[in-house]
């Protein structure tokens, strides 16, 4: 309940931030601080400086074009949540965004804040892989884009360097006959997912299964992508017989966590479920 | 009379203050020159302390003090002592600070003052502890076997006490029974978490020698008491004080070691000494409950009749004894066990034994809903195994109505008052029984699982009939006082030695006065929480307040009303005989056109005007409640769940329940006491367990990994109530506090279990969560 | 040190403050303002909520230089002219309050959510407070007050006492 001593720097500026990361090679970045602050007060965390970036202009804000969307980091997942236009084009995106937390938390958690993280259980890597999303991160030598795919390296480890900030993130643009879906089995302690799937499908012509891309959370110590049931998926006729048979390889591979919620072996049986339940959402948002 | 404000709606008159943030915790007291406290404890569940080196600790800008258990010992503070004692009972020395040896994580060790919170939470990081880790055993039962480690010299094969009571025949009945089940039954470790966490603040004035200890507890005197026993601070200058308090639940009744080092560290220093509980620190820090395991074995006829049940429980009582701890597992379990059934042949035997974890007390229900729970159970695997329906196996066995004389059951209790058909067939009606049994067939068709959960229970509370308890170990005769003062205009104070922290005594202590003055809710105080201001009480727990502090409160405000009786007398100048008070108002018999109010004799009362010297002045009167026998509350509880086939996780989707608590004060009062029960009780057969590794950590240390119920997770309930007032106090009250969590537990785990049906379930431990409902799904 | 500017219940303070206070301490221990509770360590319980810019925030997860040059309302400030806000009339009349411990945070959570919804359905009340917990009530008085309070604030009618009360 009482965080260690720390040095505090309040940058106005993304590029007086990363001066500053550069400065403090073990400096933490402060966003809204509900994954970071609560690792504080109990001592797990004991950062000597914290880069406080909620000053910083221009992070916040969710702008939706053709082109696709962009989500400031420091969006709130309350302001993701309630985004019209983003639950339009993505709403796996507006759908785990509300089941993050609590209210209060989602009123100050940021996407930026999350995603930097990478708590294993945290909601959004599943759909940034599953949208095939890319993060915006600014470094002493610039900017860089980061596929989803390789952002979430290890647990609570990302492909961020200690002298970057995450500043934004970006969604490809909505393609026609195509649906998403974000599905969670909540702790029902802490409200995180033990597992939670978000599956992106796109039909074809016939309605058969284009593509399909679908992202874990919760179940490994690192969110990841089910790449059998997505190859499974691809050309097939979408009914509730291939789905399930599709959802059934969701797990294989997979290296689960076991914990006091949750055994290994009922984490993959809840992703085969989630998968299946994500896709049939996502099926008939495609439609 | 003219008003009935017993058993009407009052809005409670504490919540003005609740709901503007004006409460006043204890963590919200500041004192001059105040510090602040934080404790050290173990890490480890069992070690032995090398070395503890402060230094560093000591050196740190801000710390005034370190304090270890050797520091304690020299400056004369004494073990903490056990208020329970049972025959043959090996109690372990329980050090404040610990000595040598360490014995659960969290088990105090150094305690740091300092003059900031901050800082002496920094200063904690300083203090060096060499440790010679031990074995370490976790598991009630385990600790009593060949070869377990062992936590105290004094209590071999780790083992407490051992306790036994019995009834008939129980081995012959089994072995003449049609059929017997067999199960191990688990009623596991749960972590009150009431929303405030402790708080202490000691106060000494060296001047004077006065000490005074602000602390968020249930009963004041209680603590006063033991306190000074522990401390050796002559009683009589020592003040506890209790204002509003966050929830108790039994885990703030307790004489806690981190108020004693507070008192010991606030003399040292001569300045005010706050500690403040962290809710991870509360996890480990402050009592839990239930722990038991048990094997069952019920007897039962052909035609669904139970004949016999016998039971071995062991009971995990922690590191050590806490305060109440040994009456829980025993007294307040084992002749609860019938229930409200007429089974004649028991046996059932408890072992209390010591293990690496945090000391285990009496937590919301305390021993009757690990025994409802068990017979609860016990009930309906009688009816799975007969195929019959668990409502008709329940009134097979049940003990029919008695209102006019108590039931003597086969075991140590006579049950004061009940119809317990009566409230079993209103539940059944209110939720629509035989509807839902329909409902459930066509949705086990479409191959959905409903589940449909019956109990009848019966608890024991308004503790405690003083040579009773004294007889059965008690330490303190658990009666409670009221002191009824009526001032010159007629207004009252009431001075009452129980403690309200939710139960909202201001409102109803104050409806017992003016409902029988003739007054307004308004004209009556309350005080309370202060053992300088009121005379002693036991304090609040066991759904005590009403059958015994309301009881005390009513028999003071008759004395007063009594005495009031010889103003009025000479007043109205008649004989005292032919007085009568009614209405707030006394007059001659017969004649209330000529009445003299309430008011006007307390006038009289401090002046004097018209009464001889031989009546003495002043209108004020007190009561200790000693109760001729415990009371009984009981009722029927229906839980409705949908289970999901494909996760195992399980919705509530009704509750229906019908109590009889007796008389009843304030129904809204009443009837919230009674879902907050509810959603305790189901939440242990839901969500809550705290989890101990093989090491001794706690995994469940926190709220992040300990599943309290959250409003989304519920529905709203159906409550009412049947009534059969007790005969064992002018009230008629039985009490409502526990009620619903011990009604609750085996309703919930009964329709779970019988939404499971299809799959040849029987029995499976609590917390039912997803994963061991869908484990159990996967064995048909 | 650093310095800290922000407005609490319409009162501005300007401080130096040690970096690592959380906001939640800031309020009850430097400015007195104790109505708002601590009940966890880790962000569960709610019982420190407070609105910042209007938002309910769990104020034990926030240092208070973050809420530097925000304003601030605790359940002290909620009050207005003497009258009660709908909802802490509610709670009372209700009684959606035991102990009181996690009233305030309630409350608050509350007030921001009936003014994103203000005709919320059971469920969705029962959703708003999730990260609310009450050890007391188990809920179902808490869910009717707001429920009640959210009729009152809809229809700006006076609050009807529930029937059958003294």
């Amino acid at each position: 309940m009482f965080p260690a001593k720390f040095e505090y720097y309040a940058p106005t500026t993304v590029n007086q931030a990363v001066a500053l990361l550069k400065k403090h090679r073990d400096a933490k970045v402060l966003a809204g601080g509900h994954s970071l602050l609560p690792t504080m007060k109990l001592r797990l965390a004991q950062p000597p400086v914290l880069v406080d970036i909620g000053k910083v202009k221009g992070l916040a804000g969710i702008k939706v074009a053709k082109g696709g969307a962009t989500i400031g980091a420091l969006t709130t997942h309350a302001t993701i949540a309630a985004s019209k236009d983003l639950r339009k084009q993505c709403p796996a995106i507006t759908e785990a965004a509300a089941l993050i937390g609590d209210m209060q938390v989602r009123n100050r958690g940021t996407i930026g804040g999350s995603l930097s993280h990478a708590d294993p259980a945290a909601d959004y890597p599943a759909v940034m892989i599953a949208l095939g999303a890319e993060m915006k991160a600014v470094g002493p030598k610039g900017a860089r884009t980061i596929n989803a795919s390789h952002f979430f390296k290890s647990l609570m480890t990302t492909a961020l360097k200690p002298s970057e900030v995450l500043t934004e993130v970006r969604l490809p643009p909505h393609q026609p006959n195509s649906g998403c879906a974000y599905v969670k089995f909540p702790n029902p302690a802490s409200r995180f997912a033990v597992a939670g799937v978000c599956a992106w499908i796109a039909l074809d012509a016939k309605g058969r299964c284009a593509k399909a891309s679908i992202g874990i959370t919760g179940a490994c110590a690192t969110a990841t992508r089910a790449s059998k049931t997505e190859a499974a998926l691809r050309g097939k006729e979408l009914n509730e017989e291939t789905i399930a048979a599709a959802a059934a390889q969701a797990a294989d591979g997979l290296d689960c966590l076991s914990d006091i919620h949750a055994s290994a072996e009922y984490r993959a049986h809840l992703v085969t479920v989630l998968t299946a339940r994500a896709i049939q959402q996502a099926v008939a948002r495609a439609k | 009379m003219a008003t009935q404000i017993i058993g009407s709606t009052v809005k409670r008159r504490e919540d003005p203050r609740l709901i503007t943030g004006a409460g006043k915790y204890t963590d919200n007291i500041v004192l001059p020159r105040m510090t602040f406290m934080a404790i050290l404890r173990s890490p480890h569940a069992h070690a032995r302390i090398k070395k503890i080196d402060a230094s560093r600790a000591q050196k740190h800008p801000g710390v005034l003090a370190v304090y270890t258990g050797e520091d304690l010992k020299k400056g004369g503070v004494n073990p903490i002592p056990v208020g329970f004692v049972l025959p043959d009972m090996k109690t372990a020395q329980h050090h404040p600070l610990a000595i040598d040896e360490v014995h659960y994580v969290g088990d105090g060790m150094a305690a740091v003052v300092a003059t900031d919170r901050y800082t002496a939470k920094d200063a904690l990081d300083l203090i060096d502890v060499e440790y010679e880790t031990l074995p370490v055993v976790v598991d009630g039962e385990k600790a009593t076997h060949a070869g377990a480690p062992q936590l105290h010299p004094e209590a071999p094969d780790n083992v407490a006490y051992y306790w036994k009571v019995g009834a008939g025949d129980a081995d012959k009945a089994l072995t003449e029974a049609d059929g017997v089940i067999k199960q191990r039954i688990i009623n596991q470790r749960l972590i009150p978490t009431a929303m405030e966490p402790r708080v202490a603040i000691a106060d000494y004035q060296p001047a004077t020698g006065d000490l005074t200890l602000y602390t968020t507890t249930q009963n004041p005197h209680l603590i006063r008491l033991l306190m000074a026993l522990v401390l050796g601070q002559p009683e009589h200058k020592l003040r506890v004080v209790s204002q509003d308090v966050g929830g108790g639940f039994g885990s703030k009744i307790y004489l806690y070691a981190d108020e004693v080092i507070a008192c010991f560290a606030a003399k040292q220093l001569a300045r005010p000494v706050k500690w403040t509980e962290e809710r991870t620190e509360n996890y480990k820090a402050t009592i839990h409950g239930r722990d038991h395991i048990t094997d069952a074995e019920v007897g039962y006829k052909k035609d669904g009749t139970i004949t016999a049940l016998k039971v071995k429980t062991w009971a995990n009582q922690g590191a050590y004894l806490s305060n109440f701890a040994p009456l829980i597992p025993t007294f307040f379990y084992g002749p609860m066990l019938q229930g409200v059934y007429q089974i004649s042949n028991f046996f059932v035997e408890v072992w209390g034994t010591y293990t690496n974890t945090t000391p285990v007390d009496a937590y919301r229900g305390a021993g009757r809903p690990e025994a409802a729970y068990l017979i609860e159970r016990a009930v309906d695997w009688v009816a799975f195994e007969l195929k019959m329906d668990p409502a008709e196996v329940r009134r097979k066995n049940m003990i029919p109505p008695f209102t006019s004389a108590p039931y003597q059951t086969s075991m140590v209790y006579a049950y004061d008052s009940g119809n317990y058909p009566a409230t079993l067939e209103k539940a059944l009606k209110n939720a629509g029984y035989a509807d839902l049994r329909k409902k459930q067939a066509e949705l086990r068709k479409q191959g959905k699982y409903m589940g449909i959960g019956i109990s009848t229970y019966v608890e024991i509370t308004g503790a405690a009939p003083a040579q009773v308890a004294a007889s059965i170990g008690a330490g303190v005769a658990l009666v409670e006082s009221a002191l009824v003062r009526v001032h010159p205009t007629g207004k009252v104070v009431v001075y009452t030695g129980s403690h309200a922290h939710g139960q909202g005594h201001e409102t109803t202590f104050a409806q017992i006065v003016a409902d029988q003055l003739g007054l307004s809710v308004d004209d009556v105080e309350i005080v309370h929480g202060d053992t300088e201001r009121t005379p002693w009480g036991a304090g609040t727990y066991g759904s005590r307040s009403q059958p015994v502090g309301g009881a005390a409160v009513y028999v003071a405000t008759q004395r007063v009303i009594e005495k009031g009786k010889k103003f009025a007398t000479h007043m109205l100048e008649a004989a005292e005989a032919d007085v009568v008070f009614e209405g707030g108002k006394y007059f001659v018999k017969g004649t209330p056109s000529k009445a003299i109010t309430f008011q006007e004799v307390a006038l009289e009362a401090y002046t004097a005007k018209k009464v001889p010297a031989d009546v003495e002045s002043g209108l004020e009167a007190i009561s200790f409640f000693n109760p001729s026998n415990f009371t009984f509350p009981n009722g029927a509880h229906i839980a409705v769940v949908m289970v999901d086939p494909d996760t195992g996780k399980v919705d509530l989707t009704r509750y229906i329940c019908v109590d009889d608590v007796g008389k009843v004060i304030n129904p809204m009062i009443v009837e919230g006491q009674i879902h907050g029960g509810i959603v305790q009780g189901l939440a242990q057969a839901l969500w809550e367990g705290a989890v101990y590794d093989d090491d001794g950590q706690l995994l469940s240390g926190s709220m992040m990994d300990y599943a309290l119920p959250i409003a989304s997770n519920l529905p709203s309930f159906e409550t009412s109530r049947t009534e059969t007032p007790s005969p064992v106090n002018p009230l008629g009250a039985k009490g409502a506090g526990e009620a619903g969590t011990i009604g609750s537990t085996p309703a919930v785990a009964n329709a779970v279990m019988d939404a499971l049906k299809p799959f040849g379930v029987r029995h499976i431990d609590m917390p039912l969560t997803s994963e061991k409902v869908w484990r159990a799904m996967q064995k048909k | 040190m650093a310095q800290l500017k922000l407005t609490v219940n319409g009162v501005i303070y300007e401080a130096d403050i040690d970096p690592r206070l959380l906001l939640v301490h800031y309020l009850r221990d430097t400015l007195g303002l104790t109505g708002t509770n601590v009940g966890c360590d880790t962000s569960q319980c709610g019982a420190c909520t407070v609105l910042v810019d209007g938002l309910a925030v769990k104020s034990c997860t926030m240092l208070a230089l973050q809420a530097s040059g925000s304003k601030i309302t605790t359940i002290e400030g909620l009050k207005q002219d003497g009258v009660y806000h709908p909802l802490q009339q509610a709670f009372w009349d209700n009684h959606g309050l035991q102990c009181g411990y996690c009233t305030s945070g309630m409350i608050m959570t509350a007030v921001d959510f009936l003014k994103h919804n203000p005709h919320p359905t059971e469920a969705e009340i029962r959703h708003a407070i999730e990260g609310n917990i009450c050890r007391c009530t188990g809920y179902h008085n808490i869910v009717k007050a707001i429920k009640a309070a959210a009729t009152q604030m809809a229809d700006n009618r006076p609050l009807q006492r529930p029937q059958g009360q003294v």
